[in-house]
């Protein structure tokens, strides 16, 4: 008679292609993926209330920046990473703090000019090395290609952006609902946005550097968005967040592996999987919410704020 | 440098900046920075999944950054517009992800489809490129006076009658179009440069939105032509070129506007607190 445990792994056979436990990459990006999914869940909640999405995309953009440049320097791409995105969060925050048009904009000028630079490094990058593979890699990451060390560094810097995070975590909240209360209450407005946009691009550099720019965003912004539907309390917002994030990468990564033995020799990208799965939850979410009978009442007044307000000069 | 084999990169070109000058003023006045870095970087996926399946690269940065408008104006009624936007974006570059993994395509086409290949434009190209700027310069002065006043002022716009949710759909398919014709010169991601910098610098000049909309076209013109003569004379990629110049145009604007604020507000501490609207 078999084991109950020989039982189980039989009967999840057909989900579970071989050596989907055993591989080590498949380990690696488990545990990468993981860690990256709770900490953009948490600084991504924060990032849709703020309604910053184009900062923390630009963010990931700006990285392609340092990583190239950090190959061109032939330092670490991480190392490179964080210095970009840590220096373009504090120019966004020095020129363009004062309205949210304003932010837009500011975002968008140091992404422009980071894309600049993208393109002279990557191309340096290309005629010095002659790696024509930079390119995608920096821009599109894969999450089955990581060294094995990197686990160590993610949760590194991680640990760090969460624990910012968690400091900043009443006064962040208060002033991210209602700047003007906030600052009424003595809160350092200023400061506390600041420290927010170091604690996203601390997350943005860890997930851009391991599951590439898109990933970055769709996990940065898409379970928050999810969360965001389907409740109300930011804490648990974070937890359903970091739900939906873990539960992407983690089926993302089995469907992409798996997907070798269905479709025989080739393969999905994983990103692609990963992504898929975002967005259907997203769908999902605004089916289930519509079901949910608190949230029937409330509509968001600022669903339309990016395209709407007024620019006050 | 204005040898004949580059008579097409500088009509191109040209062609470009005029539009990248009409749609940015309009851009940076509705604050649609993020739809407009979305647009042109998600349609990569397009230009990737033509040469896929051997279709014109227009015809499929086409295709995408028309879904990619539907898609924002679709999310967008239903969540914040930036949430909208960044779902957006990363949906159709997922989907490149997808059409890459499937072609044998190699790097240095992608390099160019991201940053441009403006010094090598082939004569075919400037038809095309001309006929789409015309459909987006005429659409944008058809629709000049309902699309400024819904961008400076929605509820004002509202009260006279005007669908401002057909004006956002509509200024998306104007950016979608700009975008096809654009991302074959320029490059997916330095279109963008050129969107926001010289009418971010523009509107900082002056308060006149004819004014503005012209200075923002001149300015995008002197971008675009400092940049190929730079990129011609050094040997760099042309992108890095106008992602400078766009970033020195906008601090050009910025210490304008700070150094007329100065003067205007002698307590400028005051007029910043007044002017601080709410965030999120």
């Amino acid at each position: 008679m078999p084991s109950p445990s020989a039982a189980v792994t039989a009967s999840l056979a057909p989900v579970f292609e071989p050596g989907f436990f055993s591989s080590g990459p498949v380990h690696v990006a488990l545990a990468v993926g993981g860690i990256v999914a709770i900490v953009s869940a948490a600084v991504g909640v924060f990032t849709v209330i703020r309604g910053q999405s184009f900062a923390g995309h630009s963010l990931a953009d700006i990285g392609t920046a340092g990583g190239s440049a950090a190959v061109w320097a032939g330092v670490s791409t991480i190392f490179g990473l964080v210095a970009f995105n840590v220096v373009a969060a504090g120019v966004m925050e020095l020129i363009g703090i004062r309205r949210p048009r304003g932010r837009d904009l500011a975002t968008g000028i140091v992404l422009g000019a980071s894309l600049g630079l993208a393109a002279l490094f990557l191309y340096e990058d290309t005629i010095s090395s002659s790696t024509t593979g930079a390119t995608v890699t920096v821009l599109f990451g894969s999450i089955f290609t990581l060294a094995p060390g990197t686990t160590t560094i993610v949760a590194v810097l991680g640990a760090v952006s969460i624990a910012l995070l968690a400091l900043l975590y009443r006064p962040l909240l208060l002033s991210s609902l209602s700047y003007d209360l906030a600052a009424a209450r003595g809160i350092p407005v200023r400061l506390v946005g600041g420290g927010f946009l170091l604690a996203l691009a601390l997350a943005v550099s860890l997930s851009a550097v391991t599951i590439g720019a898109i990933l970055s965003t769709a996990l940065l912004i898409g379970p928050a968005a999810v969360a965001e539907r389907l409740t109300r309390r930011p804490a648990r917002a974070i937890a359903v967040a970091a739900a939906v994030g873990i539960g992407s990468v983690w089926i993302g990564t089995l469907i992409a592996y798996d997907s070798t033995v269905w479709l025989g020799g080739e393969s999905l990208p994983v990103s692609f999987c990963i992504v898929g799965l975002v967005f259907v939850a997203y769908l999902a979410s605004g089916l289930i919410a519509r079901a949910l009978p608190e949230r029937r009442l409330e509509r968001r007044p600022g669903a339309r704020d990016a395209l709407a307000l007024p620019e006050v000069d | 440098m204005f040898a004949g084999y580059l008579v097409n990169t500088w009509e191109a070109a040209t062609i470009v900046a005029v539009v990248a000058g009409v749609a940015g003023f309009f851009i940076v006045l509705r604050g649609a920075a993020f739809a407009a870095h979305a647009l042109p970087n998600g349609a990569f996926a397009g230009a990737a999944g033509a040469t896929l399946i051997g279709a014109n690269t227009i015809l499929g940065l086409g295709v995408f950054s028309l879904a990619g408008a539907a898609l924002i104006a679709a999310l967008g009624r239903r969540a914040r517009q930036d949430v909208a936007t960044a779902l957006t974006i990363v949906v159709m570059l997922a989907s490149g992800d997808l059409f890459l993994s499937r072609t044998s395509e190699y790097a240095p086409a992608i390099f160019a489809l991201l940053f441009g290949e403006v010094l090598g434009i082939s004569s075919g190209q400037v038809v095309p490129t001309a006929a789409i700027a015309a459909v987006c310069v005429a659409a944008v002065l058809v629709l000049y006076r309902p699309l400024l006043l819904s961008s400076v002022a929605p509820d004002l716009a509202e009260a006279q009658g005007i669908d401002t949710r057909f004006m956002d759909l509509a200024f998306l398919v104007v950016i979608a179009l700009v975008t096809t014709m654009a991302v074959p010169v320029v490059g997916s991601l330095l279109i963008f440069s050129l969107l926001i910098g010289p009418p971010a610098a523009a509107r900082a000049f002056t308060d006149r939105p004819p004014v503005a909309l012209g200075l923002s076209v001149v300015l995008a013109l002197l971008s675009v032509w400092v940049s190929i003569a730079a990129s011609f004379e050094t040997n760099l990629p042309i992108g890095f070129f106008v992602g400078a110049t766009g970033a020195v145009w906008y601090l050009a604007g910025h210490v304008r506007t700070a150094w007329a604020g100065h003067a205007r507000h002698p307590e400028p501490a005051r007029a910043r607190r007044a002017a601080r609207t709410p965030r999120g």
